[in-house]
């Protein structure tokens, strides 16, 4: 199909996509998904699309693919994608466009692939359906491609599944597989929201390189800021469905002018100036040379498998009013770290003390008098709150295990709930409240019990932007109101660099580097250390 | 979205209606049925529907009607009696299996799954000549041979449950295992329980019958649904209604019963409202 029609050569560069006036709604409700969005996308081009769940975002994309779900309907306005009205296009057509002129790449790399097809397989099926290539050139053009994205063995890679490889790794093949039939422009639904920072931007270099290289234009659907100043030529920012800010990438972020483009702004993370914890009095946690063990792959039926050291030697203290941040990539051992200290997997070797007491052995009721003072926040706020349990149900839970009497629970919970600006929320289920919500109640369950140690294991990775500023903002105020110790187990350095008094950063079990928020912020000693702050999402 | 909701509501109600129907049929039917069901009268065997008999007679002038009403009560009882037991029994097993694991659950699961091997019916063939045929044997030998299904199901739930971080919550606040799982992991598993039940309950009514049809029911003369439809079958071509009366009681009771579980399941899952 050609693109290059002489109205759109006179432009530099060439349109490739035009949206004008899409508005979108939902067929039940009425309810406007978007309303009047118009911009360009011209080749080469990258747009980013920048907005909070809810608004509207992903529905832009699934209109230019034309894959819209069921009860969802274009009201008004107009696709082109070169001179070629999508709206208007049989489904036939749009088959044909869809991976070979559009390619899309989407959010989760774990279920975007068919786990039960071959990598080299899965490459193919795109290019058997779009070209006339034969078996031999089909097979040349996957390596060639994924030699483009960075895998080290691609003949191996492509008889291998899915399920072989991590997640940054899945979201490169992806990107092979989607490149490879040389779309015109690519469509990318939060791709790498899933990933952690360092592999982020592994990512996004070479969907970027690639991109400019082929002259594909970018559509970069996500809710970092970081991402876009970073990535980005144009942006165009959307709240509940209505572009409210568009320009250029870098001016845009530099001087905001809509409220909701500053509110934005203003949500990425700064240091803020915290009460340092009491170093003065003895530690409320200290950890020496802890190992943790998870089993290996067994190599033959008859040796036992050698196991993985998770946690290698790691030493740690927590006083009292202190976060300590536990930073890494994935798979560094900081989770299995958090939860060994809570005693919920076991150590191999090594002491946890805490208030002086070893905590290592314990079982029965010692155990129970431990946990009675700590707590854990997850990480996704939709799998920590039992679904048939009511919010307030759900935050008086801990206090069954104290004495206090009925009348001082029920003020308690009240007490809590307003802290954790929950009031009047607490007949609902959990399904009721919004993600942000959801971490609230899961924070207020934690907290009910006035622990002095918590564990938030990244409590605030699966939320939107906004929506972390402010749970991150509780967390400090919480802390202070309380003072209770906490480890933020995060890879999110955006997060630490915000909340966290002192930083530890892991790598493969061990301890890299340990110093004040400052000191590594400022002044990192470790190669490792600098790459992750160079990953940073920072503006 | 208020259509769907409309349709729902309306299954909900045809559902309660057959079974309460049912219910109240088999209530009276303890106290009253038209004619004796047990009382012979060759003179009047096979009649067509009339007045005298809405339903017919059978092969031996017993009054249908009257038989499928005392039915009811028989039927119904022992299908209630044995998916309770089933699913009592199911529940606890496959909850502990599932939640405690290891070596218990291996071994557990092992002989479970050894059970499901055989056809229920055999099962419960071989565990009626054990017990005896009666009525309390029907109900255990049928529980014993469904009771497996149940365990299976209850298990599958128990494993996804026990990994969400609920329970690791539950573990954190201090809670012992056994009020984690009787608060925590037992009340999600609910759903699919209660979908079995309500299916289990119409295969327990055709397994009853399989069972009288081959002389190991609940013992004659006693009427049941099941060898009702069984003693029906010699006279399929002259008197239809003898298979026809059973048969219908048969369906409707399901069609309720399952109207009635699709309804429960919704109202016990606080996401559909």
């Amino acid at each position: 199909m050609s693109t290059t029609t002489p109205s759109a050569m006179l432009a530099s560069p060439p349109l490739i996509l035009r949206v004008r006036n899409l508005s979108v709604s939902a067929i039940a409700s009425g309810a406007k998904l978007t309303d009047a969005v118009s911009f360009d996308v011209g080749a080469g081009e990258f747009l980013a699309v920048v907005g909070e769940s809810g608004s509207g975002k992903t529905m832009v994309a699934r209109s230019v693919l034309g894959l819209l779900a069921a009860g969802v309907k274009v009201d008004a306005g107009e696709i082109l994608l070169g001179d070629e009205s999508l709206l208007k296009a049989a489904p036939k057509r749009m088959r044909e466009l869809r991976g070979g002129t559009v390619g899309m790449v989407f959010q989760e790399p774990m279920v975007s692939l068919n786990p039960a097809i071959r990598i080299g397989e899965q490459m193919a099926e795109g290019l058997r359906l779009h070209t006339q290539l034969n078996k031999l050139e089909v097979e040349a053009a996957c390596v060639a491609m994924l030699k483009r994205v960075q895998i080290a063995n691609p003949l191996q890679c492509m008889r291998s599944f899915p399920h072989e490889f991590s997640g940054g790794m899945r979201q490169r093949i992806m990107l092979a597989s989607v490149m490879l039939l040389k779309p015109k422009l690519l469509i990318a639904d939060e791709p790498t929201t899933a990933l952690d920072t360092l592999t982020q931007l592994e990512v996004l270099d070479i969907m970027v390189s690639l991109a400019r290289t082929d002259g594909t234009a970018v559509l970069l659907i996500t809710h970092n800021l970081g991402l876009v100043s970073r990535y980005a030529d144009k942006a165009i920012v959307m709240q509940t469905g209505k572009i409210v800010e568009a320009g250029d990438a870098k001016t845009l972020l530099r001087s905001p002018q809509h409220p909701y483009t500053k509110q934005l702004v203003d949500a990425l993370p700064k240091r803020s100036h915290k009460v340092v914890g009491d170093v003065d009095s003895p530690p409320i946690l200290q950890v020496k040379n802890l190992v943790v063990n998870y089993p290996g792959r067994r190599t033959s039926w008859f040796t036992k498998p050698a196991p993985n050291r998770a946690v290698n030697g790691v030493d740690l203290t927590i006083y009292q009013g202190e976060t300590v941040a536990v930073v890494g990539g994935s798979g560094c051992g900081k989770t299995s770290l958090g939860r060994a200290l809570l005693r919920l997997n076991s150590a191999a070797s090594g002491e946890i003390l805490f208030r002086g007491q070893p905590m290592q052995d314990l079982s029965g009721n010692a155990l129970h008098d431990f946990r009675m003072a700590c707590q854990l926040v997850f990480q996704d706020p939709y799998s920590s709150l039992n679904p048939r349990m009511r919010v307030a149900d759900i935050i008086a839970e801990p206090l069954n295990h104290t004495t206090m009497g009925r009348e001082a629970k029920v003020q308690r919970v009240a007490q809590v709930m307003e802290e954790v600006g929950l009031d009047k929320l607490g007949q609902r289920f959990g399904h009721e409240l919004s993600g942000g919500q959801r971490q609230r109640v899961a924070i207020a369950r934690a907290i009910v019990r006035r622990p002095a140690f918590v564990v938030a294991d990244e409590p605030v990775s699966a939320l939107d932007m906004t929506i972390q500023a402010q749970i991150l903002t509780l967390f400090a105020e919480l802390q202070r109101a309380h003072q209770f110790a906490c480890l933020f187990i995060s890879h999110d350095l955006a997060a630490v660099e915000q909340i966290a008094d002192r930083v530890i950063v892991m790598q493969s079990g061990k301890i890299v580097e340990e110093g004040s928020r400052d000191d590594i912020f400022d002044r990192p000693q470790q190669a490792y250390t600098r790459a992750l702050l160079a990953a940073r999402t920072a503006t | 979205m208020s259509a769907s909701r409309h349709r729902w509501h309306f299954n909900a109600v045809v559902g309660y209606s057959l079974v309460g129907a049912i219910a109240l049929i088999a209530a009276v039917a303890v106290f009253w049925t038209p004619y004796d069901p047990l009382h012979l009268s060759v003179r009047n065997k096979l009649q067509a529907p009339s007045l005298a008999h809405w339903l017919g007679t059978d092969e031996l002038g017993r009054d249908v009607a009257s038989r499928a009403m005392a039915g009811a009560a028989t039927s119904c009882w022992v299908a209630l009696l044995t998916v309770l037991f089933a699913v009592t029994s199911g529940t606890v097993i496959g909850l502990l299996a599932g939640f405690i694991r290891g070596w218990t659950d291996r071994i557990v699961m092992a002989f479970n799954d050894t059970l499901l091997a055989f056809p229920g019916i055999l099962l419960a063939l071989a565990i009626m000549v054990i017990i005896g045929a009666n009525q309390y044997g029907i109900i255990i030998a049928l529980g014993l041979a469904y009771a497996p299904m149940v365990v299976r199901v209850v298990r599958g739930s128990v494993l996804s449950i026990r990994e969400k971080e609920y329970i690791e919550a539950s573990v954190m606040i201090g809670n012992s295992p056994v009020v984690t799982m009787l608060r925590h992991v037992l009340p999600n598993c609910v759903a699919p329980i209660a979908v079995l039940a309500t299916s289990m309950f119409g295969w327990v009514i055709l397994s009853e019958s399989a069972l009288s049809f081959l002389g190991l029911g609940v013992p004659p003369p006693a009427p049941t649904w099941g060898n009702m439809l069984s003693g029906s079958r010699s006279h399929i071509q002259s008197a239809v209604w003898l298979g026809l009366v059973p048969g219908v009681c048969i369906s409707l009771t399901l069609l309720g019963v399952n109207l009635l579980g699709d309804h429960l399941r919704d109202r016990l899952d606080p996401r559909i409202h």
